[in-house]
């Protein structure tokens, strides 16, 4: 240090919303997977806690949804997709594989209870069959390609559309998350396809977004954050056509994102990082310390004559 | 503490400024702890009468000026401020510039600044920065990144000397974030921070420079590596684990 004992900053007292919005801030941060250390963590710093429980009920909801949590149905029926595209109501999101509506208890992450969804918050028949193929296909798609993978499609416009002659829209949401604290890590991989049904061209509009996170901290912190958007489409068809060729398609783009990954992480050692520092000189030696005059010397002569690297 | 430091570890690197602040709010009667264990990116400066940027940290810093070590002089202007001795000042000085030239092989640009100050026990304390900007628009050579920051802290303890010998400390902090953005591969980031120790005793017969630079050298070379082969790969590996690339999924027959 300088030698100088550092003032302590003028003591402000924090108000409650700050503490509030503090709190807030760190539950929302959390990695995939790791907003349980970070609350444990956050209430000790904390050590209020009014304050705490509040900044919880608002941030876990936000967080869970974002993350697109999967929690298991006490109806042993499988897991439901916490997403703004199930969501009913605050605490009730729909499984519409099952029919179900779940409702969760953000805070704790867990689905309490379970109830059949009614026919207003269900699709129509005809909206069903096209959903319902789709969701077979994805499954299907994601048991072969995501060893933990879970997926939903949900209608999210035009659900009580009866018949040929409107637009309708679906999101089909892939997700996967990999938590292993004994080994300081953690990943999810999220992807969310919107599929506009357009009747009048007759055509499939498929937009889709990738967003894949990991995060190693034993003994350091390292986070990847990577995400990438895409555009497709295909022909309106029968509902079995349409749920294949949508699946082929998302299968593509997400194969070939993962290979792209793959190579982006390849060009790291040699491209990519050295932008950052070389491994080594360009002289392939280690820096000369003890003979550094000369080296400085042989520096000016190149500058004068204008050698460059 | 404890909780304050976890915290830290699990915020995204790139913003551990707002967590850090944030916790200094939480939590003020701990801030020396916090803001001696806990690095940000580091900061530049310029000094006019030299003309060349210099790097701030709390090393060279009194109250609110910092001392730059090309000009030895503070910015602002500081009456009754702290200095090196003239002697560490002669070794400063050529540490500065040995450093440039170790930066300039390795960063291909960037900033360095090296600070000295004698410490209680007869001995000296040294502190290596290193500041680069390896993005397109900063002095990135290959044009890959969009963005690319690095930031390197070594703080080296030097020992008095006893029977030709000395005895060496070295803390390295590696920051880093890069970011690439392409057709195929999309918003790729990867951002981090490790932190390492080393000590070694040396015979002081070349100079304490020369001991420091070397050790400054090996550690920065395996923390990179570090960074490289074991952070970032684990975190390839936990793609991987997540989505295994198709050559290694049974692939089902298309159904007719």
């Amino acid at each position: 240090m300088a030698g100088e004992e550092d003032e302590l900053p003028e003591e402000t007292e924090l108000s409650y919303d700050q503490k509030k919005e503090i709190a807030k801030w760190f539950l929302l941060n959390a990695p995939a997977g790791e907003i349980n250390y970070v609350a444990k963590d956050l209430k000790a710093v904390l050590s209020d806690e009014e304050v705490y429980n509040e900044a919880a009920m608002e941030a876990f909801p936000v967080y869970n949804k974002s993350h697109m949590i999967c929690l298991e149905m006490p109806s042993r029926d499988g897991d439901v997709i916490v997403s703004s595209y199930s969501e009913i109501a605050e605490n009730e999101y729909i499984d519409p594989r099952t029919a179900q509506v779940a409702i969760v208890d953000h805070v704790k992450q867990i689905c309490t209870k379970v109830r059949p969804a009614n026919d207003e918050e269900l699709p129509s028949l005809y909206i069903e069959e096209y959903r319902n193929a789709l969701d077979a296909e994805i499954q299907r798609y994601v048991s072969e390609s995501y060893p933990k993978g879970i997926s939903a499609v949900n209608c999210v416009k035009g659900k009580d559309t009866e018949g040929p002659g409107s637009d309708f829209e679906f999101v089909v949401i892939i997700t996967a998350m990999r938590l292993s604290p004994q080994n300081f890590c953690s990943g999810s991989w999220r992807s969310v396809w919107n599929i506009d049904f357009q009747d009048e061209s007759q055509v499939l509009d498929i937009k889709g977004k990738l967003q894949v996170g990991a995060h190693y901290f034993e003994e350091g912190n390292v986070e990847l954050d990577a995400k990438k958007d895409f555009q497709d489409s295909t022909i309106f068809q029968s509902a079995d056509d349409c749920a294949i060729a949508i699946a082929n398609i998302i299968r593509h783009h997400e194969t070939e994102y993962l290979a792209a990954l793959e190579v982006a992480y390849s060009k790291l050692p040699d491209n990519t990082f050295k932008d950052l520092r070389r491994k080594l000189p360009v002289t392939r030696t280690l820096f000369p310390w003890q003979n550094t005059l000369q080296f400085s010397l042989t520096r000016e002569v190149e500058k004068e004559l204008g050698l460059g690297k | 503490m404890e909780a304050a430091l976890g915290l830290l570890r699990r915020m995204p690197p790139k913003q551990s400024e707002t967590a850090l602040s944030a916790l200094l709010s939480l939590i003020p009667q701990h801030s020396s702890d916090l803001l001696s264990q806990v690095d940000l990116p580091l900061q530049v400066l310029r000094d006019i009468e030299s003309g060349k940027d210099f790097i701030l940290c709390e090393y060279n810093r009194d109250a609110d000026s910092y001392r730059s070590p090309w000009s030895n002089k503070y910015l602002p202007p500081l009456e009754d401020a702290l200095y090196p001795s003239s002697e560490l000042r002669k070794l400063e000085v050529e540490a500065n510039d040995i450093f440039a030239i170790y930066r300039d092989q390795y960063y291909e640009g960037g900033i360095s600044s090296v600070y000295m100050w004698e410490d209680d026990n007869e001995g000296f304390v040294a502190c290596f920065l290193i500041k680069k900007d390896g993005s397109k628009s900063g002095h990135g050579r290959r044009g890959c990144l969009e963005e690319g920051a690095w930031d390197a802290i070594h703080v080296i303890q030097v020992g008095p000397e006893e029977e030709e010998m000395a005895h060496y400390c070295l803390t390295s902090t590696i920051m880093l974030s890069l970011a690439t953005d392409d057709e195929s591969s999309g918003k790729f980031g990867l951002s981090g921070s490790i932190r390492r120790q080393m000590k070694m005793d040396l015979a002081v017969a070349e100079g304490h420079l020369c001991n420091m630079g070397r050790m400054i050298e090996e550690l920065e070379g395996k923390l990179r590596n570090s960074l490289d082969q074991v952070y970032f790969g684990k975190t390839r590996e936990m793609v991987c684990t997540l989505r295994p690339p198709a050559e290694l999924v049974q692939r089902r027959l298309p159904d007719t």
